[in-house]
């Protein structure tokens, strides 16, 4: 047993760190406004080997293992989470070509991904599919030939506007008796005929990243563009949530250690009663229960993402490593702002921000209700 | 063109309230956070980018213990070839004086053009090694440089000067060059760069190897206490709202020739 990191591990800590430092926290207010990312920083990102650090040496990537992703999240998402998906989920969904493309597919689309010259995404979500994704999920792909044609709509698919590719779950065998058995992953190319996404306003946080509704009509893609085999696509999203549950726990301890360090920051300075916020109990005990609860989340990412990284995929260390840090996240960051009174209700103030980022760890890649369930069907089965 | 950069791992001291150890003999640093000394880094890349474009290779080195490797693990990864760590034991017997004598010893076997070292160091920015080392060594020198440019077996460089003036100057190699911080912008370190750091050399020496005794280390300078500077009389607070501030901060100024 040993709770170090490697040499190297710490080397990646830092580096991510001083990036995020010295990159994010000029623009941080202005994406968050109004909604918006300048690619620029993506780029930057990539250049320094930040962006799609799974994908392996050969596809022109660094091939690091999921803690590495995990230390750079939490990182990115302490200084600030928008930017930190914006940046590290641009090769969302690669993971699946990576395991399950052919040859050619990962020749074709990963290395874009790990120089920043493209962006990715992957669409499950449609607007009457959530969490029941395998029964409900209704966009269709019809096979014509040498091609799929695909009819419906995706929504909440991030980066679905800025996206070069994306990988969509589409429904292949709808009569297929055996429900995870009906749908696959293909790729989508976004400039092709018939593709629409339209990008989502009005987020409550971690608005600097791309949220789009997407429609199909009559999309037509060659059938070499079907990741995987024909009726595996619910394997190969679970495969794709196991990895990515336990970036969101990363990106959950990171905003709740950014909500800390303003807090600590914020209760030294402040006056009240003649005193520092700091010098009072109810404040110490706040501080004391984050520091711990981040902690405990960090220690299950670490876990988790090791375990994976080890070979042995354990859903209900996942699950609650997503779940706990989720819940964790949103309260930490509600501590924060009432530790920052009414200046943390104030849009300058990071905390604000914080407070509204730290929601979404607990609805995307499995709302912490559905986590819940994957722990409970694993103990009690 | 062959460069060695000196540097030293620093703590973090922004926003910390340091606290003075028991001994009264410097600051509690357990609870601090580290890194690559400041006007260090700016002398690194400028090592590295007079690489880039001239060739040769770049040495980073440090007197230290392990953990003081990090920045060296640092320099490796922005794109020095090698670097030495001086296992010395307990850095605190040390003034920079024996700092100097060590690095001197390890510098004057190394094949060398340049040397470089910052300013100074963000601890307790003494700002000595640099040029007591080019004594040392019996090297030419330049201080508080804000731009290099090589030329045949020379050196041009821009120092700062107090009242904002500049001072350009052309010194024979080999030279001693203490960077100041502003020369350059340091870049990022890369994931692709830490890959390679872990597979360049990383030697580490001890005094006994250097051939230095503890004799010739004594300390010159003893530090007899340090303290906090206690509260003086005499500050005024200025309240309002911020134009009225500004107007009597003016009145203030005037009235004592600070402003015209």
């Amino acid at each position: 047993m040993d709770f170090d990191l490697s040499k190297e591990q710490k080397d990646i800590v830092s580096a991510a760190r001083e990036f995020a430092q010295g990159e994010f926290p000029d623009r941080a207010e202005e994406f968050d406004r109004d909604e918006t990312f300048d690619e620029t920083l993506h780029k930057k990102a990539a250049e320094l080997g930040f962006v799609g650090t799974f994908i392996k040496d050969e596809y022109g990537g660094p091939g690091m293992g999921l803690l590495e992703y995990c230390l750079i999240f939490e990182e990115f998402s302490a200084v600030d989470p928008g930017i930190a998906v914006a940046i590290l989920i641009s090769s969302y969904g690669a993971e699946i070509v990576q395991e399950f493309g052919s040859e050619e597919q990962k020749r074709r689309y990963l290395p874009p991904l790990a120089s920043g010259e493209a962006v990715t995404g992957s669409a499950f979500t449609e607007p009457d599919a959530g969490s029941d994704l395998a029964s409900a999920t209704t966009t269709t792909a019809v096979r014509e030939n040498d091609v799929y044609v695909i009819n419906g709509s995706k929504m909440f698919i991030t980066n679905g506007d800025r996206a070069d590719y994306l990988i969509c779950f589409v429904q292949t065998d709808p009569d297929n008796p055996d429900r995870h058995r009906r749908h696959s992953m293909i790729m989508v190319e976004t400039d092709r005929d018939g593709f629409e996404a339209n990008h989502l306003t009005g987020k409550l946080g971690v608005r600097a990243s791309d949220t789009a509704e997407l429609s199909f009509s009559n999309v037509r893609v060659p059938c070499s563009n079907l990741v995987g085999d024909p009726g595996n696509g619910f394997a190969e999203a679970m495969y794709l949530f196991n990895l990515d549950r336990v970036v969101v726990a990363a990106q959950a301890v990171g905003t709740a250690r950014g909500a800390l360090e303003e807090s600590i920051q914020h209760v030294k300075k402040r006056i009240a009663f003649n005193a520092p916020l700091a010098s009072f109990q109810s404040i110490q005990f706040k501080i004391a229960d984050m520091f711990t609860w981040i902690q405990a989340g960090r220690n299950l990412v670490y876990e988790a993402a090791w375990r994976i990284d080890q070979g042995t995929i354990d859903p209900k260390l996942i699950a609650a490593a997503k779940s706990f840090c989720g819940q964790m996240a949103v309260k930490c960051a509600d501590m924060a702002l009432q530790m920052h009174g009414g200046y943390g209700y104030l849009a300058e103030y990071k905390v604000q921000r914080l407070f509204r980022d730290a929601k979404i760890t607990e609805i995307y890649e499995g709302t912490t209700e559905i986590e819940k369930i994957i722990m409970a069907r694993n103990l009690l089965k | 063109m062959d460069i060695v950069v000196c540097v030293k791992r620093v703590p973090l001291t922004e926003e910390v309230d340091l606290v003075i150890d028991a001994q009264k003999k410097g600051v509690k640093k357990d609870q601090l956070a580290f890194v690559l000394n400041d006007w260090d880094n700016y002398a690194i890349e400028e090592a590295i980018l007079l690489k880039e474009k001239h060739g040769g290779t770049v040495t980073a080195i440090t007197v230290g213990n392990e953990d003081d490797e990090e920045v060296l693990r640092r320099c490796l990864a922005m794109g020095a070839d090698r670097a030495i760590r001086v296992e010395a034991g307990d850095m605190s017997r040390f003034d920079s004086f024996g700092i100097v004598k060590i690095l001197s010893q390890v510098v004057k076997d190394l094949p060398y053009d340049l040397v470089f070292t910052g300013v100074l160091a963000d601890d307790d920015s003494y700002g000595m090694v640099g040029m007591m080392m080019a004594e040392e060594l019996n090297l030419n020198h330049s201080s508080m440089v804000t731009a290099i440019e090589l030329e045949d077996g020379k050196v041009r460089t821009t120092s700062e000067l107090e009242g904002g003036l500049g001072e350009v100057s052309v010194v024979d190699l080999p030279a001693l060059i203490t960077i100041q911080t502003g020369i350059n912008e340091p870049r990022y370190v890369s994931i692709l760069g830490i890959r390679k750091a872990a597979k360049k050399e990383l030697k580490v020496m001890d005094l006994a190897e250097l051939g230095v005794s503890d004799g010739e280390l004594a300390p010159r300078a003893i530090i007899e206490e340090v303290y906090l500077p206690p509260e003086t009389e005499g500050a005024q607070i200025l309240t309002g709202d911020p134009d009225k501030i500004a107007g009597d901060l003016v009145e203030i100024l005037t009235k004592k020739g600070v402003m015209e």
